[in-house]
């Protein structure tokens, strides 16, 4: 992290806010005083059981570094949304050990649902532990959506597998003709346009969700089937931002009033090199190998991230362990979320050669 | 800073010939070594005058007779008042890009400046209280003048800094029998048992990845901090609390050097102290491993008494004994390693073949044949 906060800040031109402590989040002058403000962002965790009370030790330690470091954040966050893929199997267990490491956290805790949380019980015991599967709330005059957009097929969820068991592991593997695409689903969608039905256009609107709410790679779930539909609901609102989980990297984009962006994942990086699946590693099978992550580090190419919201528009500073930080933000300008230093080819750090 | 790299064959105050397995040492423009400067260098680091009772001078942490160790667990300064880090040799420290353990000087005249006010070490009132015992010794005064033209009333701290880098630099030992057999390819100048610890060492042991090597040299160390789970460890449930309050007594002005030696809580919070950056939290540097097997104990806080207990601490994935709880921060390098008693065995002889020569007398009798060409090898 060789771009600590202050690096940040001077960045981001906010060098009267806190410029003193490194360890300090933007809040940047825009509209109301008192409207902007900061949350913290934790996903895909994959918190895996191997037997008994032993899970995977790698796991573990990156959810609970990120808890550990949100929980340093000076002034604090509002409040941590983690998104979705607590667990890697949907099992009790490991839903119980993923939520006990998150109560480290000192901050109150919105959730949203991943496939490897779902597809087990559908739902059930996360939604005991978390509750609704999807809601709304407002804060600070932005209205909040959360939605579970790991759904599928009917057929596929009910009547093609004969166990929950082998269900999950279909809907877990990658590149998987047995794989079903990631939808919101018609009964959700009609929650949406009722929800939003309430909201003046001119509110900002953040919208949670595991899966991309575009369409970007569908052997990979990177992809959400009634996206058009989705982005249609949203589409009348002048700030929309969502914020989605599963891809386990850095995506941004903007399709007419709606920014894009993923978070990373506290778990593995994707794709990840072959050398980085040693003996135990527990990562799941690698379709398309990318000389990318450090297969040295386990912590490369996974992080965390503090997100900005101001003037309704959020800016995501991303952590990202032993590699520079790096900040994706709305240009007012370009009217589309921009990556502060790799935006432009000159700016572009080299790759790396020697791994 | 601009450097040069320090031309080599130019005469004994240097390094002589540029030893097997290590770069040309590299001296900043502004300080350029000459046979006077060093010799002012060695006086001015052996005077106990520069301690506020007038008993403890660099060499009393930094002895020539242990590889410039004081192998306690950590530093013992004046009135026998007790620090929190382990003394690092200062041989090989003209290569590192940083000094102190948590990098919190970036060279070797800057890191001489400290020592000498700290409370804990040599507790001098000021620079200015040295500088009035250095003006006052006509050697002194005579020495200075020769090596940078000033008069007594001239004399600047900085002087003195430099001269005392000027000798640290001439503390390069490499020509190990590692390097004899890595970089000048003789087979029988280590044993087999340390070969077989060097390929631990660069896939099993995952050591390598920190404690680099190049193509041509080796100085065992890639300049960054890493948290191992050293100190931190035993930290864990008050290290929000710590690092929030010391971030807001460095706010408020507390002096760095001073705190991370005085406490050892704050000095366990390692290059965050420094940087102030989350990913830091018990970060420490890497340190060289040329002649480790003589500068026990180790770690920052000299936790660690022998090599093998090193091997162990990583072997369980940055805590010893294995099973113990790790702290949050640490590395993403550090992982259970999963190694067998042999490969540990293997690594300890390893790192006992990078000895230099003029530190071999040194080494305990019982430990000799782990050195050099062992009975196997010589066959």
């Amino acid at each position: 992290m060789k771009m600590n906060r202050r690096g940040f800040l001077r960045r981001s031109g906010a060098a009267a806010a806190a410029g003193v402590l490194p360890v300090s989040m933007v809040r940047l002058a825009f509209g109301q005083e008192g409207q902007d403000f900061t949350f913290a962002y934790i996903s895909d965790s994959h918190i895996q059981q191997i037997r008994g009370a032993e899970f995977v030790r790698n796991w573990d330690q990156g959810l609970k570094r990120a808890v550990a470091e949100a929980n340093l954040l000076e002034p604090e966050p509002d409040f941590v949304v983690f998104g979705g893929d607590l667990a890697q199997l949907g099992t009790k267990a490991e839903l119980d050990h993923g939520a006990e490491i998150l109560s480290a956290l000192k901050y109150p805790v919105r959730a949203v649902m991943g496939e490897h949380d779902y597809y087990l019980d559908l739902g059930e015991y996360w939604s005991e532990l978390f509750g609704d599967q999807y809601y709304s709330f407002d804060h600070k005059g932005v209205h909040f959506v959360v939605l579970n957009s790991v759904l599928t097929y009917d057929e596929w969820t009910f009547e093609r597998w004969e166990t929950p068991e082998r269900r999950m592991l279909e809907m877990a593997g990658l590149d998987n003709p047995n794989g079903s695409p990631f939808m919101v689903g018609e009964r959700q969608r009609e929650w949406l346009r009722n929800d939003l039905a309430r909201i003046p256009r001119t509110t900002p609107i953040v919208v949670l969700s595991h899966s991309p709410l575009q369409k970007i790679y569908k052997g990979w779930n990177f992809w959400t089937e009634d996206a058009e539909e989705v982005q249609a609901i949203l589409a009348p609102f002048d700030k929309v931002t969502v914020l989605y989980g599963h891809v386990h990297q850095i995506q941004y984009n903007q399709i007419g009033t709606i920014s894009f962006h993923s978070v990373m994942a506290t778990a593995w990086p994707w794709p990840y090199p072959s050398t980085y699946a040693q003996s135990g590693a527990f990562v799941p099978v690698m379709t398309v190998p990318m000389n990318r992550a450090d297969p040295f580090n386990e912590r490369d190419a996974t992080g965390w991230q503090l997100i900005d919201v101001h003037t309704g528009r959020a800016a995501l500073n991303y952590t990202l362990y032993d590699n520079r930080n790096r900040t994706v933000a709305y240009n007012a300008a370009t009217g589309r979320p921009e990556d502060a230093d790799y935006q432009h080819p000159a700016r572009r750090i080299p790759p790396q050669a020697h791994y | 800073m601009r450097v040069a790299l320090l031309l080599l064959s130019l005469g004994a105050w240097q390094v002589g010939a540029q030893p097997l397995g290590l770069p040309p040492v590299p001296v900043p423009e502004d300080n350029p070594q000459t046979p006077e400067k060093v010799a002012l260098g060695e006086r001015l680091f052996n005077d106990v005058r520069f301690s506020s009772n007038g008993a403890v001078s660099c060499a009393n942490c930094h002895a020539s007779a242990t590889v410039f160790t004081d192998t306690r667990p950590v530093a013992v300064g004046v009135d026998g008042l007790v620090g929190t880090r382990n003394s690092p040799t200062i041989v090989n420290a003209a290569y590192n890009r940083t000094q102190f353990w948590d990098g919190r000087s970036p060279t070797l005249e800057d890191q001489a400046l400290h020592p000498f006010v700290n409370p804990v070490e040599m507790a001098m009132p000021s620079h200015d209280a040295l500088l009035e015992i250095v003006r006052a010794d006509r050697d002194y005064v005579r020495e200075f003048r020769r090596v940078f033209g000033v008069r007594a009333d001239e004399i600047r701290i900085e002087h003195v800094t430099q001269a005392i880098a000027a000798f640290e630099r001439t503390q390069i030992a490499g020509d190990s029998p590692f390097d004899r057999w890595y970089f000048g390819g003789d087979e029988n100048a280590v044993s087999d048992a340390a070969k077989r610890g060097f390929e631990v060492f660069l896939t099993d042991g995952r050591c390598v990845s920190c404690h680099t090597i190049e193509q041509d040299h080796a100085l065992f160390t890639d300049h960054l901090f890493h948290n191992i789970g050293v100190g931190v460890n035993a930290m864990q449930g008050r290290i929000e609390e710590l690092a929030k309050a010391f971030l807001v007594a460095k706010r408020e002005g507390i002096d760095v050097d001073v705190a991370v030696l005085s406490d050892a809580d704050t000095s366990h919070l390692g290059r965050f102290a420094v940087t102030g950056d989350l990913s830091e939290i018990g970060a420490f540097k890497t340190p060289t491993l040329r002649n480790v097997a003589l500068t026990a104990p180790y770690m920052h806080d000299g936790s660690l008494a022998t090599l093998r207990e090193v091997v162990e601490h990583y072997n369980n994935g940055g805590v010893l004994p294995a099973g113990a709880p790790v702290n949050p921060f640490l590395a993403g390098g550090i992982r259970p390693l999963g190694l067998t008693e042999q490969q540990i065995d293997d690594l300890v002889a390893f790192m006992e073949s990078l000895t230099s020569p003029q530190f071999e007398q040194l080494v305990e009798p019982e430990r000799v044949s782990a050195l050099g060409a062992s009975e196997e090898t010589s066959r």
